[in-house]
């Protein structure tokens, strides 16, 4: 633990928070440094955004204190964690999407009137400290999402910031707007002020950081001081912080540690596939779908899917993977065009029927939509067969070939729960992750449409998920994979496609390095629009 | 496992009878702070509602009481909050007094009454249709709809009764009384009509279709997450107009056989606005159709003698509400109180401790860094 003497440290000590079930945060101490980059790296349910919640004073801690400068300070709402120059940019944009930059970075503002000259001279001021222009009157919506991003760096350290926590920042960027942001950290560091930077690419960590703290299981694991981490080579810091990682899971997940902890660049893993040999499985020809929310809808999307292939879909979150996945699911019906397969024109069949004939859909709303959380694993694992034999014998529930059914599939996928009878909201991600994988893989699957299938969970289980779809893939299954980790994306699929804005804006050939750069350019190229 | 679930079966008994307790004894004191004497008042209420042949008058008020009970619970469990009850509860009734003694006049009593029934079933179910499609294809909330649709039920109920319904023998807007013995039969050796037995059978029925059953598993999918339900292929407009119809039939149903069991005709501006009563106690019961049965049998001999006893007491026999709203109140408290133990979190909210207690704490405590 570094005890700098600085007056403006703000140290955590003895942070301690407990949910039901769960010890989010268990005694964790550190020091945040001005002038520095502090990263916080560790697995997904590892305890770092609840930290970053008590900073930000959304959350209060069972037991620990905050103190800054040597002064402890009750951050008891997030208006205290303002006052008390804690900016925050949290994993989702929090603009409004209506108003305008300007407007958005005014939310905070007190007093009558606004005062909109002072409002632009800080923008200015903001924008040129982070090495950006930002349009004061575009509207949010209309900014791209690295452009969003910089407006949410503008607005928390709108009231002067002394710490700004950046939660996963690069989760939803390109390749290019990585380096922008790491060139906009760099200069807020050269001003001063202390950054938090919560990540789990460890690659990132290295870059970008100068002292690294690594949460496991809410409990602070290991630290790597600024001087130690000066003196480390890469691989050298790349050993301490993934034996600080896995603990003793690290024989479990062997050499495949450093690609789940991003510390290499991603390259492919499934076996290649000689596609002209292949026969079509899946095809939409000018497909557009129609949904009833204000989601975004897909447009004239055409594709081809073939038997034994993973087809990669990359894009920002909320650009219409939704749409695609529930449009070839059947849970929204096509407006035009037609979806062809095997042979057979599918556009006018519903969910159950292409349930029936091998299409499956693993959604990425596990909680709400694949489970439901207050019935019991097994009921969870044979629902899309409502009402069928041997589940269901006119009409009424066959206990015992349910149970038998659901006890058959946890032990082939390895859910860890208590009795077939539990309530399946009880389990952690991972292991709803398995049911629904279960579930679907189960019984005469052809072709599944995963979407986000490892988003949220811990890298033990998203080692076996991607297995257990290459598996599906090495047996001739089709696997339509919408994801927005481009490094999930480049490991497992054989081809992959760019969507933006609901439409398909580009193909690449998974077939070497560089691919990353080239969806990156696809994606960059349809959002910015620029080519 | 065995140990597992008495305990879940202790917690729900808790859960279900505090409240009803803690509601008596603080309506005891209200009584007590309006000078009349609680003591008389439940004496009563045990005198007029069970002792004597009193408890075959609570058995007969069970019987509408547990239908509508059944009814909102078919629309609860699927999350539609159906609202409509009294309204509905109405329509059926008014099938009953208005067009049964037309039927009587022209064919068996026998079968009279299935078409009674039939048609007061159909009424509920159409009357909830515009709820239903507004829910279903808008999205519309159907708290809203359903309780303006009530309101239109009760002023088409008494234009009906004070127009084509009306008795030309009476001077007051009524019904024609239906004859003895055209009503329904009472269960021999009792003055209680068969409608309790009707009541009975359908909680079992209700119980087992809702438990045991593809449709009972639907319906709770579609509730706990339309989404979900969205997901496992369930068309949820079709699942929204059918829960709706088969929930506001039911009630309707109610009131067509509490007419023909025990009011034999039917008063314009009458409304004994059961579904306000057996709403909290369907909660009570966690939406399962047995489990209202012996609720309902409290409410029913509260309500038979409380009338009465009420009076006696020198209070209003609105007061019945004050118990029923009291039980509301503090089946949520044990609930909230509950859930919180449940979750092993203290049973004050975070922001009242802070803002209350917090104060109190010493401050030495919170600086030692």
């Amino acid at each position: 633990m570094t005890t700098t003497a600085t007056s403006d440290v703000i140290s955590l000590r003895g942070i301690t928070k407990a949910f039901p079930g769960v010890v989010a945060n268990d005694d964790v101490s550190l020091d945040i440094v001005p002038g520095q980059v502090h990263c916080l790296l560790g697995e997904n349910g590892a305890g770092k955004s609840t930290l970053i919640s008590i900073l930000a004073g959304m959350q209060q801690p069972d037991s620990g204190t905050v103190s800054i400068g040597g002064t402890v300070v009750d951050i008891s709402s997030p208006k205290v964690a303002v006052d008390n120059g804690i900016g925050v940019v949290h994993q989702h944009s929090t603009l409004v999407p209506a108003f305008t930059v300007l407007e958005n970075l005014m939310l905070g503002d007190g007093g009558v009137l606004l005062d909109e000259k002072r409002a632009t001279r800080r923008l200015e001021e903001l924008a040129g400290l982070l090495g950006v222009e930002i349009d004061p009157h575009a509207l949010a919506s209309d900014l791209g999402l690295g452009q969003q991003q910089q407006v949410e760096i503008a607005k928390a350290m709108w009231k002067g910031s002394r710490l700004l926590v950046l939660d996963e920042p690069t989760s939803m960027l390109t390749p290019q707007a990585i380096e922008h942001l790491a060139e906009s950290i760099a200069r807020v560091k050269a001003e001063g002020l202390a950054v938090v930077l919560i990540t789990h690419k460890l690659r990132e960590a290295y870059a970008m950081g100068d002292c690294v703290t690594i949460l496991r299981a809410g409990r602070n694991v290991g630290h790597i001081s600024t001087e130690e981490l000066a003196t480390y080579s890469e691989q050298q810091a790349q050993d301490a912080i993934l034996a600080a990682m896995f603990g003793e899971d690290i024989v479990a997940v062997g050499d495949e540690a450093t690609e789940l902890a991003g510390a290499t660049e991603a390259s492919r893993e499934t076996a290649a596939i000689d596609f002209a040999s292949r026969p079509v499985r899946l095809e939409l020809r000018g497909a557009s779908s129609r949904g009833a929310g204000r989601d975004v809808d897909v447009e004239d999307v055409s594709l081809t899917l073939r038997e034994g292939e993973i087809l990669g879909i990359a894009g920002i979150d909320g650009h219409g993977q939704n749409a695609l996945s529930e449009l070839v699911a059947g849970q929204r019906p096509a407006s035009t065009g037609t979806l062809v397969f095997d042979g057979d024109d599918i556009t006018r069949s519903g969910v159950r029927g292409r349930q029936r004939l091998g299409i499956r859909y693993v959604t990425d709303d596990r909680l709400h939509e694949g489970t439901v959380g207050s019935m019991s694993v097994a009921v969870n694992l044979v629902i899309k067969r409502i009402g069928e034999q041997p589940f269901w014998r006119s009409g009424r529930i066959q206990p015992k070939a349910v149970d038998a059914e659901a006890k058959r599939l946890i032990d082939e996928y390895g859910i860890r729960t208590p009795s077939p009878a539990t309530r399946a909201g009880t389990l952690s991600g991972g292991n709803i992750q398995k049911i629904l994988l279960a579930r679907e893989l189960t019984n005469g699957a052809r072709l599944v449409v995963v979407n986000k299938p490892t988003y949220g969970l811990d890298l033990k289980t998203v080692h076996l998920v991607r297995e257990i779809l290459t598996d599906f893939a090495a047996q001739g299954g089709s696997v339509l994979l919408l994801s927005t980790d481009l490094d999930e994306l480049i490991e497992l699929s054989h081809r992959i496609q760019v969507i933006s804005r609901g439409r398909l804006v580009g193909s690449v050939v998974n077939d070497g390095p560089g691919t990353a750069e080239k969806v990156g350019q696809y994606m960059t190229g349809a959002i910015e629009g620029t080519d | 496992m065995k140990t597992e679930t008495s305990s879940a079966l202790v917690q729900g008994f808790v859960r279900s009878v505090v409240p009803v307790l803690l509601a008596l004894i603080v309506s005891g004191l209200i009584m007590l702070a309006m000078g009349a004497s609680p003591l008389d008042f439940f004496a009563g209420v045990w005198r007029y509602g069970i002792t004597g042949s009193n408890w075959q008058r609570s058995l007969a008020l069970m019987s509408p009481l547990l239908i509508v009970a059944i009814g909102i619970i078919v629309a609860f469990r699927g999350q539609l909050w159906n609202l409509g009850y009294n309204g509905q509860y109405l329509l059926g009734a008014v099938v009953a007094s208005g067009l049964g003694p037309i039927l009587y006049a022209v064919m068996p009593a026998f079968l009279a009454t299935i078409i009674v029934f039939v048609v007061a079933v159909l009424a509920g179910a159409v009357w909830s249709l515009i709820p239903a499609i507004l829910k279903a294809r808008y999205g519309t909330n159907e708290i809203i709809t359903s309780l303006v649709m009530s309101f239109i039920a009760i002023g088409v109920v008494n234009l009906l009764i004070k127009g084509v319904f009306k008795d030309p023998g009476v001077t007051t807007p009524q019904t024609t009384v239906i004859p003895e013995d055209q009503l329904l039969p009472y269960i021999p050796g009792t003055e209680i009509h068969i409608g309790f037995l009707i009541a009975i059978a359908l909680a079992i029925v209700a119980q087992i279709v809702l438990s045991r059953t593809s449709f009972g598993l639907r319906i709770d999918i579609f509730g706990a997450s339309p989404k979900a339900a969205r997901h496992v292929g369930l068309n949820s407009t079709w699942m929204v107009v059918l829960l709706f119809a088969i929930s506001s039939g039911l009630i309707a149903f109610a009131g067509s056989v509490d007419i023909l069991g025990q009011f034999t005709y039917q008063r314009a501006d009458w409304d004994p606005r059961y579904g306000d009563a057996v709403m909290p106690l369907v909660f009570l019961a966690r939406f399962r159709p047995v489990a209202a049965i012996p609720f309902v049998a409290f409410y029913a001999v509260l309500a038979t003698g409380g009338t009465l006893a009420a009076q006696q007491a020198g209070l209003n026999v609105d007061f019945l509400f004050v118990i029923v709203g009291l039980i509301l109140l503090f089946m949520t408290i044990t609930e909230y109180i509950g859930n919180r133990r449940a979750l092993g979190q203290s049973y004050v909210p975070a922001g009242l401790r802070r803002t209350v207690l917090q104060p109190f704490t010493r401050t030495s405590e919170r600086t030692s860094a």
